[in-house]
């Protein structure tokens, strides 16, 4: 009996992720730049790997359950210390402010105090600065703006940025050099179509990139996984130019909100691990589906994926 | 390769006798090809037309069913290498390891975990499918025990028995008869033998290949002799390797249509790391990515439900919307006094709202209605859930007994339908309530009853 070696089936990719450098040009990290399907090596280069920013809030968490806030327990009221805490401690290559503190539903706190704020974090940072608002429409182009104005040089990624207030953010982020987070609701055409008004109003494609929308695990994880996954072939596939931008998942936000990661159950084992199994999990679904950019809070979820990331590339030690 | 209607056309009768229900063989053939009509319609067609239509008409990766009764498992049977494309079919097996050398508390631990650890969600099981029994003491009475054991003590859960040894496998199919287990594996050494187990216990047969190429080696001598009941394993036994694995594996089966390839996949994440933590991301990779059976090293609940969950995202079918069931739930041990929200039966919506009502804190009656499994914005556009809906799903549910006051609060994004629910419900004081699910606490900690 004899047969030819076997080898895989290959796809052939027409089209590729742009690379987009986030942060100051001299310790900018690099993302996206896929010209395959995630890690499909066999045929293909994936460009840069998968990036993890850490999260910080700009106020206290007050409902977080044990596990996510033991790791910084010294440092949750403090967002500049909180920061720091994640570069130098658990070696985060980028940092996420969240600026819940302004949700017009929540503390509603004034927009040049989550300004002064960002300011604070970016100086005290030597590594790229997301800033993501509450993802009110109206708030958030105050907010947005703000923050813009405040962190000029910086080169801050802000978002999220929406079809409803696009022009107020991206105004802005424009005229201080700020990347954008392009955010809508897990869906192909509106992502497109709020790239392509974006482009209209001005904000040059290597400042861009998007937000799918993420659902957790257990909570419409399985939407954004394939919006991801369709967003991908369309741009490496379809040559869809307007969907070529690395897509940033800003999750665990999203996992640790919900009640299984605070019930009390000996069937659902040591509650902590679980947790951070749930964010870790997330994590790697929405990676194999063409995340670029993860953002994530638990040191130790982190710690596993970015192994994960690693083994995946082929660089693991 | 699926036939055209042309081409099934030309293996009828073509006697146009209407008896399947159509007026014309064409007809019929055409229906056949769109997947609206069975074979078994025709009461003519002959014995090689019928086998001839099958093999065509299998999907490109063969659906293998191990063990019997309620412990039944399927695997494979999928036809997409993307979930949108259409759905994955048939759910990732997860599978716990035990070996015959470990102690008998040992096992009986972990045949307790098996019993035990499952979760209801969404008015489903969740739970782990079948164990994995590995002959390691290389005892055969040892292992033909330990099989009667599992399966007495799992009620019949599908195994894997796994060893190279004939023998062995043959004392351990003696042990638990009728439980069709899957066999693994078969090497190019061991085949005819192997084959010649399965053929008399009705087993399955996992194909353990070091390469992809000698997979299909033995996979290709047994679809030669007939075998079609088989599971693959190509030998990776790295995370990176067992990806690009399962990728081969799957594109081959559907792309070329490569039959040797053309069946569902064991991996085994308890060989590729001695971190249980990176186990379960490991195994999530390969729900995700084509894994047929995933084999666990152990279960632990802490990693179990999170690779359940995901299981179930992965599978659920992403052209059917999941919905919950309509009626009453409660939620933290409410009174007369606490407040009634009503929402959707999406499953999405119930999730997140009633999980927003339990962080609030603030014990509630959820009542749900049959939206169709569409979202609260999306039903109430299709005339789904408005004032008539509402106001019929409050009377029939029997809420009114549950308390004393008179309020209700629906979906903010329903605030439209306030006034004439009011004129529907008389008695009923409508409230509207926040857009957003994450608004739900803040506004149920003013909420007063009275």
């Amino acid at each position: 009996m004899s047969w030819l070696a076997f080898t895989i089936p290959t796809i052939t990719y027409t089209g590729k992720v742009k690379e987009i450098s986030l942060g100051p040009p001299e310790r900018a990290v690099k993302v996206g730049n896929a010209g395959c399907y995630p890690f499909h090596l066999f045929e293909g280069e994936m460009g840069n790997p998968p990036r993890i920013a850490m999260e910080v809030y700009d106020v206290t968490p007050e409902d977080w359950p044990p596990a996510a806030r033991e790791p910084f327990a010294d440092v949750l009221s403090d967002p500049v210390a909180w920061a720091k805490k994640c570069v130098d401690v658990y070696g985060a290559e980028m940092v996420c402010l969240q600026l819940v503190s302004t949700d017009p539903n929540g503390l509603n706190r004034p927009a040049g105090e989550a300004a002064a704020t960002a300011r604070r974090v970016a100086d005290a940072l030597t590594v790229p600065l997301l800033v993501w608002g509450s993802g009110d429409v109206e708030k958030d182009a105050e907010v947005l703006r703000q923050v813009c104005e405040a962190c000029e040089g910086k080169h801050l990624v802000v978002g999220p940025v929406q079809d409803k207030n696009y022009k107020k953010i991206g105004a802005p982020a424009i005229g201080y050099r700020h990347t954008v987070i392009a955010s809508t609701p897990i869906d192909v055409n509106l992502a497109k179509q709020l790239n392509i008004l974006l482009g209209n109003l001005g904000v040059p494609d290597e400042l861009l990139v998007m937000d799918p929308t993420v659902g957790g695990l257990g909570y419409g994880l399985e939407y954004t996984y394939s919006v991801m996954e369709r967003m991908r072939m369309a741009a490496l596939t379809q040559q869809d130019d307007r969907l070529q931008f690395p897509l940033v998942c800003n999750l665990a936000k999203e996992v640790w909100k919900v009640k299984e990661v605070r019930l009390d159950d000996p069937k659902l084992g040591d509650p902590g691990k679980r947790g951070i199994l749930m964010e870790a999990i997330t994590a790697v679904l929405l990676a194999l589906a063409g995340a670029d950019v993860l953002i994530m809070r638990h040191p130790e979820a982190v710690r596993l994926v970015r192994g994960y990331l690693a083994e995946m590339m082929g660089v693991a030690a | 390769m699926p036939l055209t209607g042309i081409e099934i056309f030309k293996l009828l009768p073509r006697t146009n006798c209407g008896q399947c229900g159509v007026p014309t063989c064409l007809a019929f053939a055409m229906n056949l090809a769109a997947g609206k009509a069975e074979l078994s319609s025709c009461p003519h067609v002959s014995e090689e037309a019928k086998a001839k239509l099958e093999e065509a008409s299998a999907p490109p990766i063969r659906p293998v069913t191990i063990g019997a009764g309620e412990g039944q498992v399927k695997i494979g049977g999928e036809t997409v290498l993307f979930r949108h494309e259409k759905r994955f079919e048939n759910p990732t097996a997860i599978a716990m390891l035990v070996r015959d050398d470990m102690s008998d508390d040992e096992i009986a631990a972990r045949l307790e975990k098996f019993r035990t650890l499952r979760y209801e969600r969404v008015g489903l099981m969740l739970k782990p499918d079948m164990v994995a029994l590995e002959a390691a003491s290389g005892d055969p009475e040892r292992f033909a025990r330990v099989a009667a054991r599992v399966h007495a003590d799992t009620g019949g859960a599908a195994m894997v028995l796994m060893s190279e040894q004939p023998p062995l496998l043959a004392r351990a199919l003696e042990a638990v008869p009728g439980s069709r287990p899957l066999l693994y594996g078969v090497t190019t050494e061991n085949l005819e033998a192997m084959l010649e187990l399965a053929k008399a216990h009705q087993a399955s047969l996992g194909v353990k290949g070091n390469s992809i190429d000698e997979a299909i080696a033995a996979s290709q001598k047994l679809l030669d002799l007939g075998c079609k009941n088989v599971v693959l394993d190509g030998g990776a036994r790295s995370l990176k390797a067992a990806f690009e694995e399962q990728v081969a594996i799957r594109r081959a089966a559907l792309l070329q249509k490569f039959r040797p390839l053309g069946f569902p996949t064991i991996v085994f994440p308890c060989r590729m790391t001695d971190d249980p933590m990176k186990e379960a991301l490991i195994a999530a990779t390969f729900i995700a990515k084509y894994g047929g059976i995933v084999v666990l090293s152990d279960l632990e609940g802490h990693s179990l439900f999170p690779l359940l969950v995901a299981r179930l995202n992965i599978f659920t079918d992403p052209q059917r919307p999941m919905a919950t069931s309509e009626g009453i739930y409660p939620i933290g041990n409410p009174d007369d006094k606490s407040p009634v929200l009503v929402t959707s039966n999406f499953s999405l919506t119930y999730f997140i709202v009633s999980g927003e009502i339990e962080n609030s804190r603030v014990p509630a009656w959820l009542l749900v209605q049959d939206t169709e499994g569409l979202s609260v914005l999306t039903a109430w556009a299709a005339g789904k859930f408005v004032a008539d809906t509402i106001a019929a799903l409050v009377k029939k549910s029997g809420i009114a007994d549950r308390v004393s006051h008179r309020k209700i609060v629906i979906p903010g994004h329903l605030a439209a339908e306030s006034g004439a629910l009011e004129d529907e419900l008389k008695g009923w004081q409508v409230l509207v309530g926040p857009r957003e699910g994450a608004h739900i606490p803040a506004y149920l900690k003013n909420w007063q009853a009275a």
